[in-house]
């Protein structure tokens, strides 16, 4: 599968029409980063119910139409999840989300940007540190 | 079929090996070049020679091979002398590259000159490079920065520049051309408004050497630093020009071996320029590539090269002011410009842009150019660049426009 396959309808559609994109509040939970080579940048909000599970998520963030798609459908994928089953995502949930099996080293960074801020802010609210670099 | 009327570019592209790449079975396109310069036989084979037939420690053994080596070593600093027009082979100072020479400045000369409350002048076009030493040194000594801001076509606002020069800077280091918009900066005018103003000027020429003929004597400035790979040399050898009578009175950069002509245990006598700031082995093998790239390139001439790009930057602006929706920075007179054009398609993000033109065996740049505070300053997080060189053609543009309106239809435009 060719790199620019990616831009398929649904993608460029996320990244024109981000679904929960804006400011979340209250949230419990709120975790940013940036890729410096790319310049993308990505928020998450979260906010946690009592059986600590992902009730609302929201995101903000500039940067590529992988990137931004990305997170995009993080959310619509993370909402209702229990905090415990983002520890489990993976680099393959990611791209299986996207409808891509490779996108080879320069441009995988932007897809996984996304899950590496979820992640980071879920097990901050945990208490747990990182266990696992998230692009690996 | 539109050909270069400078450069017989046909020629030319069969001196470099790489260019017979296929890049996802699509010939190679290679518009990166402010980035870095592909290399062509005559380098690549300076260096094979220089290992198989001279290497040895220059300036250290009095065998034959280290005379060799170190005759080698002279002969590349020669030809940097006669490329910029230096006037003595004492202004020459080996790098690592631009980004060193630039440093070399700021510790050897900017630690003991600025001091607390100096104003520096830079340009808001700043590569990184020639932002982020100075900003660490007046930092340590408690000195301001100004920069001057850019036209919305792209060039320096020389009003700006003007009224900085009544405050007495004690520094202007300034880009001779723009690595994002392709300006070339007028550095003559600059550093004689420095000089009158009292201020030690220093030319980021990265941009420029490789482009177009710089006299650093004309140009009248104190110090001038450029890399040799973005000018068909290789990687990890660079140049600072310094006049001589600044280096003269210099403290060293990095001190140790060869940098010294006594050491005693109570302490040392520095070597003679320009060795004083050349410490440790050097780099020979870059200093004969340089030298090797710098025959290739004045045997196509600097004037023509210069005209070459001047040509292939107006085809360029020519066809992509026919594309809907795009966006070219920089300044549209070619002959203010260099063979840089960055631009932005719609909304798509030029590192898509990039991935996309990529598949089509199309190398640009996509990001922020390390010029971050230019792009913030135009409102920008990123733009997309293309930037050409002896061996583009008038059919790399042509792949370009073709794979621009490849991304237009996958982003549906």
């Amino acid at each position: 599968m060719s790199s620019s396959d990616i831009y398929r309808e649904l993608i460029l559609d996320y990244y024109r029409n981000p679904r929960n994109f804006g400011k979340l509040d209250p949230h419990d939970i709120e975790a940013r980063d940036s890729n410096p080579l790319c310049g993308d940048e990505i928020e998450i909000q979260v906010k946690v119910s009592a059986d600590q599970k992902i009730e609302d998520i929201h995101f903000l963030g500039k940067g590529c139409a992988i990137s931004q798609a990305s997170a995009s459908m993080l959310t619509e994928l993370a909402k209702g999840k229990p905090l415990e089953w983002v520890k489990e995502l993976s680099k393959g949930d990611i791209l299986k989300m996207l409808g891509t099996s490779d996108l080879g080293p320069a441009r995988i960074k932007c897809a996984l940007l996304s899950m590496k801020v979820l992640k980071t802010g879920v097990y901050g609210y945990l208490g747990a540190a990182l266990d696992e670099p998230a692009d690996h | 079929m539109l050909k270069s009327q400078s450069l017989d570019v046909e020629q030319v592209r069969k001196d470099f090996p790489i260019l017979k790449r296929k890049i996802h079975g699509k010939r190679l396109v290679y518009l990166d070049n402010a980035a870095t310069t592909q290399k062509p036989r005559s380098v690549i084979r300076s260096m094979v020679d220089f290992y198989s037939k001279h290497n040895a420690n220059p300036h250290r053994g009095v065998h034959q091979l280290s005379i060799e080596s170190t005759e080698a070593f002279d002969a590349g600093r020669k030809k940097v002398v006669s490329f910029i027009n230096a006037s003595a082979f004492e202004e020459i100072v080996y790098t690592r590259g631009a980004t060193e020479s630039l440093n070399l400045v700021r510790y050897a000369w900017g630690s003991r000159h600025i001091k607390k409350g100096d104003l520096i002048v830079l340009t808001i076009m700043e590569h990184h490079s020639n932002i982020v030493p100075w900003q660490l040194l007046a930092r340590e000594v408690g000195a301001r920065i100004e920069y001057v801001g850019v036209t919305p076509d792209g060039s320096l606002r020389f009003e700006e520049l003007e009224a900085l020069m009544g405050q007495s800077p004690a520094l202007v280091a300034f880009t001779q051309s723009s690595n994002v918009l392709g300006t070339i900066n007028d550095a003559q005018k600059i550093c004689s408004m420095g000089r009158r103003a009292g201020a030690t000027t220093v030319v980021d020429a990265a941009q420029s050497v490789p482009h177009m003929q710089v006299d650093v004597q004309k140009i009248g400035c104190d110090f001038l630093a450029f890399s040799g790979h973005k000018m068909l040399g290789p990687t990890g050898i660079g140049v600072l020009y310094g006049r001589k009578e600044i280096l003269a009175e210099m403290e060293p950069f990095l001190s140790g071996g060869d940098m010294i002509k006594e050491v005693h245990i109570s302490g040392a006598r520095w070597n003679d320029l320009p060795y004083k700031f050349e410490a440790g082995t050097q780099n020979v093998e870059g200093a004969v590539g340089l030298g090797a790239a710098i025959d290739y390139l004045n045997s196509l001439g600097m004037d023509k090269v210069r005209s070459h790009e001047e040509q292939l930057a107006a085809y360029a602006l020519e066809q992509m002011g026919s594309v809907p929706g795009i966006t070219v920075y920089g300044p549209k007179d070619v002959s203010l410009r260099g063979g840089v054009v960055s631009f932005n398609l719609g909304d798509i993000h030029p590192h898509d842009l990039a991935s996309i033109l990529d598949e089509e065996g199309v190398a640009i740049r996509s990001g922020m150019h390390c010029a971050q505070p230019l792009l913030e300053s135009m409102g920008l997080s990123a733009t997309s660049r293309a930037s050409f060189y002896v061996y583009n053609s008038y059919d790399d543009v042509d792949a370009l426009m073709g794979a621009l309106s490849k991304a237009r239809r996958i982003f549906c435009l």
